[in-house]
């Protein structure tokens, strides 16, 4: 395997000139790097705001009736804050910005299969937030149905919801053409000698991703295309004032969006699966089981998405049939947990901010995967059905589980992309404030869930007071260390220490390369003798 | 991975081409014609049968897809037998409600 050494002058890719001047050397590069960064700057953004709305709704929650803002702007709150956190910040997520930074380093490739068009799912990206963001200005004001954009109020509502709608149109085409692009690249460019078995597990999970992207998000394409005709020329698909089946738009929606929670959880498993290796040391337990359990996760997930309809009155059979098929994604997911656990046992451990990350994750995940069971029982499910317990359930998996896997691969990936490093004590400070703050915020939710506090509702029963005051409080403090971390983060981007090519002792081929890398990664194309966790040696001794 | 890329020609003549879209107006015209005839519960299987024929149609022989390696067919099969599973269980539903 060649290796590029340190000392030899080279230019990076921060650095490189191209024909464009100023910013267009960014937002017209093909370069896989800096449109992984492009993306990031982007979802940073949005995440912000999304972060925002969250803090303004428990802010609302702190006291029954009107605190801060009227019901009707609690309603498109929301809507906003799942629209963006889900479309513009977490679908696109670990595979937009790591998975196009990381995949062609990782399997020894000079880019993506098809730049080009790597640029133009960019550019749909920014047309799509551009999109979502204008609807809220323009009359009509902004869309207040949920981000599930249920009919028939979608249908009625005289908000702006073609707008936004066709906003998460273009953002599902730039999803695909992601999609595709990676799969492509998995497939055609791995570097000699680079089987299958001998990827990383990251790249395994980005490529169980992009095929969910490429075959499921057609199916929300089509249907908010239905939506937004329907709303224009009133078809009567959808609704049952006109003899459509409101029903069969949850089933459209689901189809896409429940492989969507794939989309989102697979890739941050990706991540797991080389920050644990690289932190205890230690060679992955059970390889082949955690990339099998990826397509396993992908395939089945595919097979579960009536689970969210539990209440809605789809027929019995079904109803036991969706209840099966969702205890099945427990096993697979259940192997990946088990296999982590056993490459910490007996390793090397070097209690880093990514693995802190990761343990917090494995903690956070556990208890929304556990509580998904609850979930998809069909008797729980009716008791807990559009409860506080359901939102608890999926910011447990989707905060806890993706979003905090997103901040370990910010921090274990960042000396790479702009070779510097963060200032580790300040990191484990945030994870402090992120862990006590996400459990007050969210795990009174289960509570007040399962007491009977409904979701969306911008009014409760004095009752619940204590518990939303604890739930808001603890907002603040998971907003205060999410703060503080990425204060870190920028300080460490801007004046951080230098970064070593392999500042963590990773084993895979990104770093074998300097930190930032070279402008076209590779001098020498590497050739793959052995599996991506090569610890053998190390533990032999 | 490099690959040898084993490219083939295959030329396909206008007259297949042309032929092809005729019938596929003609299956059109089938579609539209027999949506006016009250065919019970088969009628959506009967409009499927036919879309699926043109499909079939339209991805070998417009798409080349007949011609290209395997590792493609691969691909488009996965993708048909995600949307046969989704039709089927989506049909839980629906016969059952």
């Amino acid at each position: 395997m060649s290796e590029n050494s340190e000392s030899k002058p080279y230019i990076n890719f921060l650095q490189a000139e191209s024909k464009h001047k100023g910013i267009f050397k960014w937002i017209l590069s093909t370069d896989h790097k800096r449109i992984g960064i492009m993306y990031m700057t982007g979802m940073m953004a949005f995440l912000l705001v999304g972060i925002t709305l969250g803090f303004l709704m428990k802010l609302e929650m702190l006291t029954p009736g009107k605190t801060i803002m009227d019901a009707q702007t609690y309603n498109a709150f929301f809507t906003l804050h799942g629209v963006i956190m889900i479309f513009l910040f977490i679908i696109p997520g670990l595979p937009a910005v790591f998975g196009n930074f990381m995949l062609p380093l990782q399997i020894g490739a000079r880019d993506v299969a098809f730049p080009r068009l790597n640029l133009l799912s960019w550019w749909l990206y920014v047309v799509g937030g551009i999109f979502a963001i204008a609807s809220l200005f323009l009359q009509g004001g902004p869309i207040d149905t949920g981000w599930t954009f249920y009919v028939p109020y979608s249908l009625r509502t005289g908000t702006n919801v073609s707008l936004p709608l066709f906003a998460a149109f273009i953002l599902g085409f730039s999803s695909i053409l992601t999609g595709i692009n990676f799969v492509t690249t998995v497939h055609r460019l791995r570097a000699p000698g680079m089987t299958f078995f001998k990827m990383p597990l990251f790249v395994w999970a980005i490529y169980s991703t992009a095929w969910i992207q490429v075959i499921a998000t057609p199916v929300v394409g089509i249907t908010i295309i239905l939506v937004i005709v329907e709303r224009a020329f009133s078809l009567g698909i959808f609704d049952p004032a006109l003899g459509g089946d409101p029903l069969l738009f949850q089933h459209l929606f689901w189809i896409y969006s429940h492989p969507a929670v794939y989309i989102m959880i697979l890739p941050a498993m990706g991540a797991v699966s080389e920050i644990i290796p690289t932190f205890a040391k230690r060679t992955i337990f059970g390889y082949k089981a955690i990339a099998f359990s990826s397509l396993a996760i992908a395939f089945i997930g595919y097979f579960v998405w009536a689970h969210h309809m539990f209440t809605t009155g789809i027929s019995d059979t079904s109803r036991f049939i969706f209840s099966l098929l969702t205890f099945l994604v427990a096993i697979p997911s259940g192997v990946k947990v088990f296999n982590w656990v056993a490459t910490l046992y007996k390793g090397s451990i070097t209690p880093g901010a990514p693995l802190l990350f990761v343990m917090m994750f494995i903690f956070l995940f556990s208890i929304g995967g556990l509580t998904g069971l609850v979930l998809g029982s069909l008797a729980t499910n009716v008791h807990v059905h559009d409860t506080y317990f359901v939102v608890a359930h999926f910011h447990y998996v989707m905060f806890g589980g993706t979003v905090m896997i997103f901040f370990a691969a910010l921090h274990y990936w960042l000396p790479k992309m702009f070779g510097r490093m963060y200032n580790e004590k300040v990191a484990k400070w945030s994870i402090a404030l992120i862990f006590i703050g996400f459990n007050m915020l969210y795990f009174t939710m289960f509570i007040l869930g399962y007491e009977g506090q409904p979701r969306r509702y911008w009014d409760y029963l004095p009752q619940f007071q204590t518990l939303q005051i604890i739930s808001t409080v603890g907002s603040w403090i998971l907003i205060s260390g999410i703060l503080l971390m990425f204060g870190n983060l920028h300080r460490s981007i801007k004046r951080g220490a230098k970064a070593e090519a392999n500042p963590w002792g990773g084993k895979t081929l990104e770093w074998t390369i300097p930190s930032p890398p070279p402008v076209h990664n590779f001098d020498e194309i590497p050739v793959i003798t052995h599996g991506p966790y090569n610890y053998g040696e190390e533990e032999a001794k | 991975m490099a690959n040898e890329h084993s490219e083939k020609n295959h030329s396909v003549g206008y007259g297949t081409y042309v032929l092809i879209w005729l019938v596929l107006v003609g299956l059109t015209v089938t579609t539209v014609s027999i949506s006016g005839i009250n065919l019970g519960n088969i009628a959506l299987a009967v409009a499927l049968l036919i879309a699926a024929v043109k499909s079939a149609f339209v991805i070998n022989i417009f798409m080349h897809i007949k011609f290209e390696e395997k590792i493609f067919k691969v691909f488009i099969a996965i993708a048909l037998m995600t949307l046969l599973s989704v039709f089927v269980l989506t049909a839980f539903d629906v016969f059952f409600r």
